[in-house]
């Protein structure tokens, strides 16, 4: 019996019952851009990077369960001004500054800045204060550059069973907090052989000594940005 | 006062009761929550400390850092702004020797803005420890001031200064009830559940919390879903400019009760929960009462009118100063302890909502209706209104009117018949339904209210001539902003960057890039964000935008300037410096 399958940008995509159009595509090596999306995690529908037009209607490709004779865009030119929007607001509420950053050539909103044409801020910057956390003896914390996908949370309380970490505030002024009373990571059960040490997707937790170890041109977006690892190398 | 151990083995230790314990241990521990009180209520819930930290932080009525003793709340809707909370906040800053945002040195009083209390039509309004003062001008205002300074507890205030008028200015067949309690109920149970599915589908009866679902559609939904059903009321009523719950809540509390009750009878739930907003706190021990009386009457707990399994009963949860936990899945979250995040859609909460059970959420009036309909009979109801809007509506009317209050119409009036009775003569605008709903010019006052045409959740603000509508969209702009959730990217940053925008507008800063970028924003977020609060948020300012193009015009300035301001950026440093 062949399977269902669904269209996206006029090419057909089969899916097994249960996948999202973001699990159908990568399965089918189609990218769809994204950012607080990861295929090791349930959806989280934050950054809506992922908006895919679905039989006319804007949708989160992440949260959207694929079924049969859908109708998708993805690949527009409406829906790129639309992402690129979204990512330099994403870049105006924190403190990006992508040079000086150890994650430049590893961080996926650079990577999808640069793929989505962001070439200037677009709006007023924010330029919030968000000291940095330098207490763990392994683990710094640059709030800066967080997007608030929520990703070292999950990981932290689904597969580290440990809970490290959590979101306070609303608004603009959420932010990532650690499960400590003294507000410290050191305070913690943080270790840094955990997967909430190496899930995120920016440059928020990083290692203590090591930083720009790779050079220009071998860094891992350098050799395989998402969309590539999505789509696969081109044979040579 | 109780210790934090009492206040927890009073919530005997539930987590989902989150929320509620939070509210009450910052009502024994000194009116804040200090670190070592999260610490403590983590450890006694079984809760990872951070996961209290983070809903603590999320509601704007609970405190992580010192308040005063008093805690005094000016309400910054717009017809309270209108009616002067403005030069109220700023009378009590002076008297009070406290700047906004801030603790007074001697820790006895902390002053500030919030989001609309829901006192419109008794304007301007403030909030002293949670409970509601209406009027808050002249002698009111000094004697505020005169009971605070002399540490008076609020509960021992002149009744006048906390006393809430009903504010009922017209009845129809809600208002106007006579019906004891349990009466409708009980004509509910001879029907049976096919006899109550045909007086629901006679009485075409539609949501009243906005979006205008069939009754019997989702309750049926409900019923046959798999798993234990639940029944909640949204009393969460905090679209600013609405207040016609507080008057239904206050008149006829038993009609919403009865309401729900008979909504458990429909899809056999035994749980309910009515969830009021922190800014209704003054409501709280009324409804209590009202509870406990239904339930010494038989009509609540086991048994209810005696018919064998017919086990039903209602918590009462506060929220805590959360705009967005009206959207229903937002406030299942609050009523399950945690952060007010609306969520994904489908599964919807008819079939999952409460921990994962069927759950119907209707609003306060919504309920009221059903008692209606059932008590006074589905013919009287289904003969008023339009064709596709039965039965009566309840506005709440405030602004420049020389009537304000809450006016029970038939639906299918004019917005100008509405206008007419509230005495106001000369309106420029009206926003209906708040600043999610639509501003109205009066080219449109023919309108007819009505889920076909004008869909009005309840508020109706009037604004007279010499109002400027762009204080309007910059004050809802503000409110988008401050209550935004701040889960998803369009609407945590665009509310922010709209409201900016407006704000330059507003100090004739602005040009046409600012309304290209207003434009810009009301397409990405009705596109991407995740839920109607960011979809709606643009609604502050695309009507004054398209249907006001002089007032525009007039505030474009001809050339562009930066939005970086250098002077503010120093302003700082300078002040640290000591220069000013």
């Amino acid at each position: 019996m062949s399977r269902s399958s669904f269209t996206l940008d006029g090419v057909v995509i089969e899916f097994d019952e249960g996948q999202t159009l973001i699990e159908a595509a990568r399965a089918a090596h189609t990218y769809i851009p994204y950012l607080c999306a990861h295929p090791d995690f349930p959806a989280h529908g934050s950054c809506r990077v992922c908006t895919v037009v679905v039989n006319g209607r804007p949708m989160a490709a992440c949260t959207t369960k694929a079924s049969a004779g859908l109708v998708v865009e993805s690949n527009t030119a409406a829906l790129t001004a639309d992402r690129r929007a979204l990512v330099q607001m994403l870049f105006v509420e924190g403190n990006h500054f992508c040079p000086g950053c150890e994650k430049s050539g590893g961080c996926t909103l650079q990577t999808l800045g640069t793929d989505l044409g962001v070439t200037s801020a677009g709006f007023a910057h924010e330029s919030p204060q968000r000291p940095v956390d330098a207490s763990h003896p392994d683990l710094l914390l640059d709030f800066n550059r967080c997007i608030l996908c929520e990703l070292c949370v999950r990981a932290s309380a689904d597969v580290d069973h440990k809970h490290v970490f959590a979101l306070s505030g609303r608004g603009l002024h959420k932010h990532l907090i650690v499960n400590a009373e003294s507000g410290r990571l050191s305070d913690t059960g943080m270790s840094v052989d955990d997967v909430a040490a190496r899930v995120c997707p920016v440059g928020v937790i990083l290692k203590k000594r090591v930083g720009f170890s790779t050079p220009i041109g071998q860094r891992p977006h350098d050799v395989a940005p998402p969309r590539t690892q999505v789509e696969g190398q081109e044979e040579p | 006062m109780r210790t934090v151990s009492e206040v927890l083995d009073a919530h005997r230790r539930d987590p989902t009761r989150l929320v509620q314990v939070l509210r009450d241990v910052q009502a024994a521990s000194g009116q804040w929550l200090p670190p070592r009180v999260l610490t403590h209520v983590a450890n006694g819930l079984g809760l990872p400390r951070a996961h209290v930290e983070g809903v603590a932080g999320f509601y704007a009525f609970l405190h992580l850092k010192p308040v005063g003793r008093f805690r005094v709340l000016v309400s910054d809707n717009i017809t309270d702004v209108f009616a002067g909370s403005h030069e109220t906040l700023r009378a009590l800053s002076q008297r009070l020797h406290v700047e906004p945002g801030h603790v007074r040195t001697d820790g006895a009083v902390s002053l500030d803005r919030t989001s609309c209390t829901g006192l419109c039509d008794q304007a301007p309004a403030i909030l002293v420890n949670g409970r509601a003062i209406p009027r808050v001008v002249g002698e009111r205002l000094g004697a505020v001031v005169a009971c605070i300074e002399a540490g008076t507890p609020i509960e021992r205030w002149p009744e006048a200064l906390l006393h809430v008028d009903e504010g009922i200015r017209q009845r129809g067949p809600v208002l106007s009830s006579r019906l004891v309690p349990g009466a409708a109920l009980r004509r509910a149970l001879e029907q049976g559940h096919d006899g109550q599915t045909k007086t629901l589908e006679a009485s075409r009866l539609r949501g009243r919390g906005g979006a205008g679902f069939p009754v019997v559609t989702k309750w049926e939904t409900c019923r046959t879903a798999p798993g234990d059903s639940v029944i909640v009321c949204n009393a969460d009523e905090g679209e600013p400019g609405t207040f016609k719950d507080r008057a239904l809540l206050s008149c006829c509390a038993d009609l919403v009760v009865e309401g729900m009750t008979i909504a458990a009878h429909f899809t056999r739930a035994t749980a309910g929960f009515l969830y009021l907003r922190g800014e209704y706190q003054f409501l709280e021990a009324p409804l209590r009462t009202v509870l406990e009386q239904r339930r010494r009457a038989g009509l609540l707990g086991r048994g209810i009118l005696g018919e064998r399994g017919f086990d039903f009963d209602i918590d009462l949860h506060l929220g805590a100063g959360a705009y967005v936990c009206g959207e229903e899945t937002a406030l299942l979250e609050s009523l399950e302890g945690k952060r007010g995040v609306p969520r994904h859609r489908p599964p919807f909460p008819v079939t999952h909502g409460y921990l994962g059970r069927p759950t119907i959420v209707n609003n306060v009036e919504t309920y009221a209706d059903v008692a209606v309909v059932f008590g006074e009979g589905v013919e009287a109801w289904s003969a008023l209104g339009t064709s596709k809007s039965s039965g009566s509506k309840l506005l709440s009317v405030a602004g420049d009117v020389a009537r304000p209050g809450v006016y029970e119409v038939p639906w299918g009036v004019t917005l100008r018949e509405v206008l007419a009775l509230a005495g106001a003569v000369d309106a420029r605008a009206v926003q209906v339904s708040g600043p999610a709903g639509e501003l109205v010019a009066p080219a449109e006052f023919e309108r007819r209210l009505a889920f076909e045409d004008l869909a009005c959740a309840g508020a109706i603000a009037v604004f007279g001539p010499q109002r400027d509508l762009l204080d309007v969209a910059l004050n809802f702009a503000r409110f988008f902003a401050h209550e935004s959730c701040g889960f998803c990217t369009p609407c945590r940053v665009g509310t922010h960057v709209a409201a900016r925008s407006l704000s330059k507008l507003h100090a004739g800063r602005g040009s046409g890039v600012e309304v290209a970028e207003l434009e810009t924003l009301t397409r990405l977020m009705r596109d991407t964000a995740h839920c109607g609060l960011g979809v709606m948020a643009p609604n502050a300012f695309r009507h004054w935008l398209h249907k006001f193009p002089d007032d525009v015009k007039r505030r474009l300035s001809a050339s562009f300037s930066p939005a970086f301001d250098v002077e503010a950026a120093l302003a700082s440093s300078r002040t640290e410096g000591g220069a000013r």
